[in-house]
């Protein structure tokens, strides 16, 4: 751990010289603001927790918007942002530093997609998906507060009760 | 429609859906015609349900057509711990068309999307029972003249009855005036209410039979189920409530007609049977030929 200055925002050197705990990377992706609370369903989800790459990641940092927050620093990797967008059920204000050379070269935000595939668990305890072996497969119906209709039973299943796989 | 699947009535279009109905017609002139022979349906009743099977069947004789198949899931290989991928896999080489009714939601669509042969859902627990609900559209149509404009009730259990809840979203096509009666228990959803604001459709709910039923187009009729309540008590006040004798309904229009997907315990009077308005069983006669007319649009032969 040590600290990083002159970190770039928005293209410009920011004022204030900024101390970050967790290392900085030469090239790959940052993903902050992560929920503290779903660091570990990022990680699943994108399958960071199958590759070989450096990674680094800080939990329980203080963060005026989400109380407290997450980030994680992937050396070597850079997502698509259709598979990116698969974090947006748990970390709708995740915000994606492209690095190269230490450099922010560009920035991202996450959307929720239209259709969730093989992320999120059914609610309904008499849906088919929660028998046999089939991919979930739901219709985005709300965005702000996620709602989502499964393919197959039709059922709602609300932020409340979103359970990632 | 030919070689597509009916898991749900929204899988249809308002034209689709017409279309059917007109079929339904034919078949209804002439109910016997050999259109089926040669083919093979299977009809997979992974839990008992006498009345459909018997009128799907009914329907795939009068066509010329060949059962396989079974009415219990205790008598399949279920019973040996066989998946429905598997099942559904291995009877899709034995037929052109499978017929399946399963306690488990979502079941009918999984297995659409595995079998290679058109699928119909015959009731997939507590979501879907598309045939149901056209032939509940074709006695409206039939009876109404037309599907436009009607004032429809729906009296009973509005909470759990998937047929209330496929009909209304169905009605709502055609610019139906709602109103639901039923025990507080058991009110129509939320979900579909709203879905009828969004529409700017208009319904109203009562906790009883009002006056207002002499306005009705269509009093369509469900069972108040005892197991439903959380106290039995409840139930006890409210079972009488929810029972429509002959009496109440002498000053209903004379277009009016009483419908019920049936089996009926007790919840219409059986001095209702003779009145002219009650139409249950011909409703259970247009099922007959409703499901002709999707076995053949499903197959593609009409």
């Amino acid at each position: 751990v040590f600290t990083i200055r002159n970190k770039i925002k928005k293209g410009r050197v920011m004022k204030e010289p900024k101390q970050m705990s967790v290392s900085a990377i030469q090239n790959g992706t940052v993903i902050d603001h992560v929920p503290a609370s779903n660091l570990f369903k990022v990680i699943q989800i994108l399958g960071l927790d199958r590759i070989e790459n450096q990674i680094t990641f800080g939990t329980n940092l203080e963060s005026k918007k989400l109380g407290r927050k997450a980030i994680i620093k992937i050396s070597g990797v850079f997502f698509e942002d259709e598979d990116i967008n698969r974090i947006a059920l748990v970390a709708p204000d995740a915000k994606l530093n492209i690095i190269k050379d230490y450099e922010v070269v560009e920035k991202k935000v996450v959307v929720v997609p239209d259709n969730i595939i093989g992320i999120a668990k059914c609610m309904n305890p008499k849906c088919i998906t929660n028998f046999e072996h089939v991919t979930t497969r739901f219709r985005v119906v709300s965005k702000k507060v996620v709602a989502l209709r499964c393919h197959y039973c039709e059922k709602i299943t609300n932020q409340e009760n979103l359970q990632i796989i | 429609m030919k070689n597509r699947s009916l898991v749900s009535i929204d899988d249809f279009s308002t034209e689709e859906i017409l279309k059917i109905l007109d079929l339904t017609e034919e078949f209804e002139k002439q109910p016997i015609q050999k259109l089926l022979e040669g083919k093979v349906v299977a009809t997979l009743f992974f839990e008992p349900s006498t009345r459909t099977r018997l009128s799907f069947e009914s329907a795939i004789n009068r066509l010329g057509g060949k059962i396989v198949g079974f009415s219990d899931a205790s008598s399949s290989s279920v019973s040996k711990g066989e998946t429905l991928n598997d099942t559904i896999r291995t009877v899709n080489n034995y037929c052109d068309l499978i017929v399946m009714r399963h306690p488990i939601e979502g079941s009918a669509r999984f297995a659409s999307e595995i079998a290679t042969v058109p699928v119909i859902n015959a009731g997939d627990g507590a979501n879907q029972h598309p045939t149901q609900t056209l032939l509940d559209l074709y006695s409206i149509r039939k009876t109404q003249g037309k599907l436009d404009n009607l004032n429809i009730f729906l009296v009973g259990d509005l909470k759990y009855g998937r047929t209330v809840h496929s009909l209304v979203m169905a009605m709502s096509r055609w610019n139906a005036t709602f109103n639901f009666i039923s025990p507080e228990e058991l009110k129509m959803p939320d979900e579909f209410k709203l879905y009828l604001d969004n529409l700017g459709l208009k319904y109203y709910e009562h906790n009883d039979f009002t006056d207002i039923i002499s306005k009705a187009d269509i009093i369509y009729m469900t069972r108040v189920q005892k197991e439903r309540f959380s106290d039995p008590i409840e139930y006890e006040k409210v079972k009488n409530v929810y029972v429509l004798r002959n009496s109440m309904l002498k000053n209903t229009k004379p277009n009016m007609k009483i419908l019920h997907p049936l089996p009926r315990v007790n919840e219409i009077h059986q001095d209702v049977d003779n009145n002219s308005k009650a139409y249950y069983f011909e409703q259970a006669l247009n099922g007959v030929y409703t499901r002709q007319a999707i076995l053949c649009s499903l197959l593609g032969i009409k």
